[in-house]
């Protein structure tokens, strides 16, 4: 009897060792056996961990319209021969001076002799017209295209000065070649430039891990000053609550822009977090599809609905939404409300918000006027926190002044832009425009929003053919113009919403450029 | 005996390959009639339409269906895969790092759910009128009512995000750092396994409950056998059976568990692998994946049913009656 009873005893034993078992396990996994602090082997002073959004699908900045390759690339592993500093200001990089000619036609470049790149082969005057050329007829981004189409020619003087002639004058060619399109790449590199990087600048990629992250690690001997981090690593999270928690478990050093502005109180104790507030160059615009001129063969027809070619109906939708009610839905109340296609760092800014305030009455007034009731929309939003949200409740608002509106998420970027880019087959879609000085997009009629005004054409290209002066001026009665027409409905200017650890120092408050320069950001 | 056997195994094996080849004329055929135009998402603004025929050229979609499923379906057998529409980098090259995130996950999740539920269900089938069993029941129950994100959830919370005990995602790879790999899938695999082992945990039960009530577990008790000794005897390799047949059934969900938790915790599985490019349109990488996870699926639950036809006596006497 006494053995049955051990034996009941062993038996019992044995469960109770199997649970012990799992606990033991489980918490074997705790490395450090539950200490606090960081569980991260990479999070040394020496590295740097940034959390962002979207992710780049190819290495080649050049290659695609979206913005993610620039962010990683531009200025921390490709550099160009000026740059756009944290106000906004042009400053050398590969060109240590560079002059215009009186007519303003001719722009001659003097390179940093210094300048090499990653492979140890000197930055040439050559190698740089090799790269405009490389934007001008290779297939790259129509956008960057665009750009390079002003460029007549390219003169290699001797191996460190180039000129470059432009087809007319141009206030904003040398500020979009302080960005994507001036992009240098070592022109051995070309070919592979979509999986590989052969850039001049201080970091070099290391590894890119597809939808994961991309390492990038310290040039070993960089011209210039060379990065204060041996490594410096994106991670790319689709969901801005795993960025989040990322962060709050001290993964991250720096969450390049919060996608979750209603999270920002989760960030709130300072000793562990500091939040910069800015703004970005990202217009979040509802796009109106507005069908192009059937008389005009250069423009293409689209298929948007034909009411939304009458200026009444346009003024109309824009007088339905409430913005400033929309900003505190979708972002928490941050970001700065527009009135057209341009941002409070813009040269050119002027607040147009309140050109046509929210006004419901007024709004079924004109859409009864032109004729416009019962109407339906599809709003087709790109599939991104912001913009399916200000779809929901653009949706709603809509409905108060009598339209209805269909949404259809499109996944961003291929079903966005295979359905709106490029077939224009859309009414309202939401998507941010992230570019700066992005305003004279509307002068192409081919873009999506299928706006055509030769009047608003003339005024860009005379702006940007003009000194500074008549550069802004200009580029502010475009605007407004633009804003007169209601060619689309501004909602607001993304803010630059930028967290970072203590001891982070350097991160511009303002994101004035496509690119996180990681050049100026030091750990203390 | 042994010749049934060997035909039944045969017979077996030939309906594996059967449902192979259907799966993978099924999968290929939804990949390929899916809507959308992949030169045109790939060209963009303002391709013209003789570029567009060359972009199809190129990728071989201006071929006839069957020529390109043989292709394909030659081409798995053989290692290849074909290569991604978008970047151009071979799919298994693509693959084959994600499937071991993906096999660690499940495998991991698989061992936790098992190493508990062996000993509660146990308990709970011991101690079904006693306090401890209800409390087991309840929690299955509980445990089989949430969701695998919603756990996964949960974990990051208190030990990544409260404690700062565990990272709350990523993913490091062994061979870089085996602790930080470790630490990186601990949350992921628990949050898994819990689940599991809530649905597992009633089988476990019901296996141990059937012994308590056989002739043999009677016997037993009456030569002097204790408990515990006649349920540890008789009673686990009968869970074991029951387990395996579980598991084989419960592998598909248990994948589509996996790819949930691989985007709560942003691991590199093949999950996220998938619905990124089902996002990206690169339709020929959700082929492949789709391939591998049902075969694995398939070839999984045949191999159980084999050695189930091996070692269980009682089917084998099916048999010869």
């Amino acid at each position: 009897m006494s053995t049955n009873t051990k034996r009941d005893r062993y038996a019992r034993r044995a469960v109770v060792a199997l649970v012990a078992t799992i606990a033991v396990l489980l918490s074997a996994c705790t490395p450090g056996g539950g200490q606090t602090g960081s569980p991260e082997p990479q999070a040394s002073a020496r590295t740097l961990v940034i959390g962002a959004t979207a992710e780049p699908t190819s290495l080649d900045p050049t290659a695609d319209a979206a913005v993610a390759g620039s962010q990683v690339m531009l200025y921390n592993v490709y550099e160009t021969l000026v740059k756009v500093d944290s106000q906004g200001q042009l400053r050398p990089l590969l060109a240590q001076a560079w002059d215009v000619s009186p007519d303003r036609l001719t722009y001659t470049f003097q390179l940093n002799h210094a300048a090499k790149f990653s492979d140890g082969t000197p930055v040439t005057a050559d190698a740089v017209a090799k790269n405009i050329d490389r934007i001008k007829t290779q297939q790259v981004a129509a956008k960057l295209k665009t750009v390079m189409s002003i460029v007549a020619g390219t003169n290699v003087v001797d191996e460190d000065t180039l000129e470059v002639s432009l087809s007319r004058p141009s206030v904003n060619w040398l500020y979009e070649m302080a960005s994507t399109a001036g992009i240098v790449i070592n022109p051995a590199g070309f070919d592979e430039a979509t999986t590989a990087t052969a850039g001049s600048g201080p970091l070099t990629l290391d590894r890119w891990t597809p939808g994961d992250s991309i390492s990038l690690t310290k040039a070993p001997s960089y011209w210039g000053t060379p990065s204060r981090f041996d490594e410096v690593t994106f991670r790319y999270f689709k969901d801005p609550n795993a960025m989040n928690a990322s962060m709050l478990s001290d993964q991250l050093d720096i969450i390049s822009n919060l996608q979750a502005p209603e999270a920002l109180a989760q960030f709130s104790d300072p000793s562990r977090f500091t939040v910069l507030e800015g703004t970005t160059n990202g217009e979040v615009v509802m796009g109106v599809n507005n069908g192009g001129d059937p008389t005009d063969p250069n423009v293409p027809a689209g298929t948007g609905n034909p009411a939304l070619k009458d200026v009444r109906v346009r003024q109309a939708i824009t007088m339905a939404i409430d913005k400033k009610a929309l900003v505190n839905t979708t972002w928490g109340g941050h970001g700065v409300v527009l009135g057209s296609m341009t941002v409070p760092t813009d040269p050119y800014y002027e607040d147009l918000s309140t050109l046509f305030p929210y006004d419901p009455d007024k709004a079924r007034a004109l859409l009864a006027e032109a004729g416009a009731t019962n109407l339906t929309l599809r709003l087709k939003p790109a599939a991104l926190p912001y913009a399916t949200k200000a779809a929901q409740f653009i949706a709603a608002q809509l409905q108060q002044v009598g339209i209805t509106v269909q949404v259809e998420e499109l996944q961003f970027p291929a079903r966005w832009r295979e359905t709106v880019y490029d077939r224009a087959d859309y009414d309202l879609t939401i998507v941010a425009h992230v570019e700066a000085r992005d305003l004279s997009s509307f002068a192409n009629p081919n873009y999506y929003w299928r706006y055509h005004n030769p009047q608003f054409d003339s005024l860009v290209t005379t702006a940007d053919q003009g000194t500074v002066d008549e550069y802004v001026s200009g580029m502010k009665q475009a605007s407004e113009l633009l804003a007169q027409d209601a060619a689309a409905v501004w909602l607001f200017a993304l803010p630059n919403l930028v967290i970072t650890k203590p001891g982070i120092t350097g991160v511009p408050t303002d994101a004035q450029s496509l690119s996180f320069d990681t050049t100026t950001i030091a750990r203390a | 005996m042994a010749l049934r056997l060997f035909l039944r195994l045969l017979l077996r094996l030939a309906i594996l390959l059967v449902s192979l080849a259907v799966a993978s004329w099924v999968i290929f055929w939804i990949t390929q009639e899916l809507p959308g135009d992949i030169a045109r998402v790939m060209l963009g603004d303002g391709a013209s339409p003789e570029q567009l025929a060359a972009k199809r050229a190129e990728l071989g979609l201006d071929r006839p269906f069957r020529v390109q499923y043989e292709e394909w379906v030659v081409g798995v057998l053989t290692g290849d895969f074909g290569r991604s529409w978008y970047s151009k980098l071979p799919v298994v090259s693509l693959i084959a790092p994600r499937a071991a995130v993906t096999a660690f996950l499940v495998g991991g999740g698989l061992l936790v759910a098992v190493v508990i539920a062996l000993p509660l269900g146990a308990l709970a089938a011991l101690k079904r009128r006693q306090w401890p069993g209800f409390a087991v029941s309840a929690a299955s129950q509980i445990g089989m009512a949430i969701p695998a994100f919603w756990a996964g959830i949960l974990l990051v919370v208190a030990f990544a995000v409260q404690l700062r005990w565990l990272p709350a995602n990523g993913y490091v790879p062994f061979t870089r750092d085996p602790a930080a790999w470790a630490a990186h899938l601990a949350l992921p695999v628990i949050a898994l396994g819990l689940v599991q082992a809530a649905v597992l945990v009633r089988y476990v039960r019901s296996s141990f409950l059937d012994v308590l009530g056989e002739d043999y577990y009677r016997t037993a008790r009456s030569i002097g056998w204790t408990r515990g000794a006649a349920l540890w005897r008789h009673g686990v390799r009968n869970a074991a059976l029951s387990l395996v047949t579980v598991i084989g059934l419960q592998l598909a969900s248990l994948i589509v568990g996996a790819v949930v938790i691989e985007r709560v915790f942003v691991l590199p599985g093949l999950g996220s692998l998938m619905l990124d490019a089902v996002a990206g349109f690169d339709l020929i990488i959700v082929r492949g994946i789709v391939m591998v996870l049902v075969a694995t699926v398939l070839v999984i639950n045949g191999l159980i049913d084999m050695l189930y036809a091996v070692i269980d006596p009682r089917l084998r006497e099916g048999d010869r009656a």
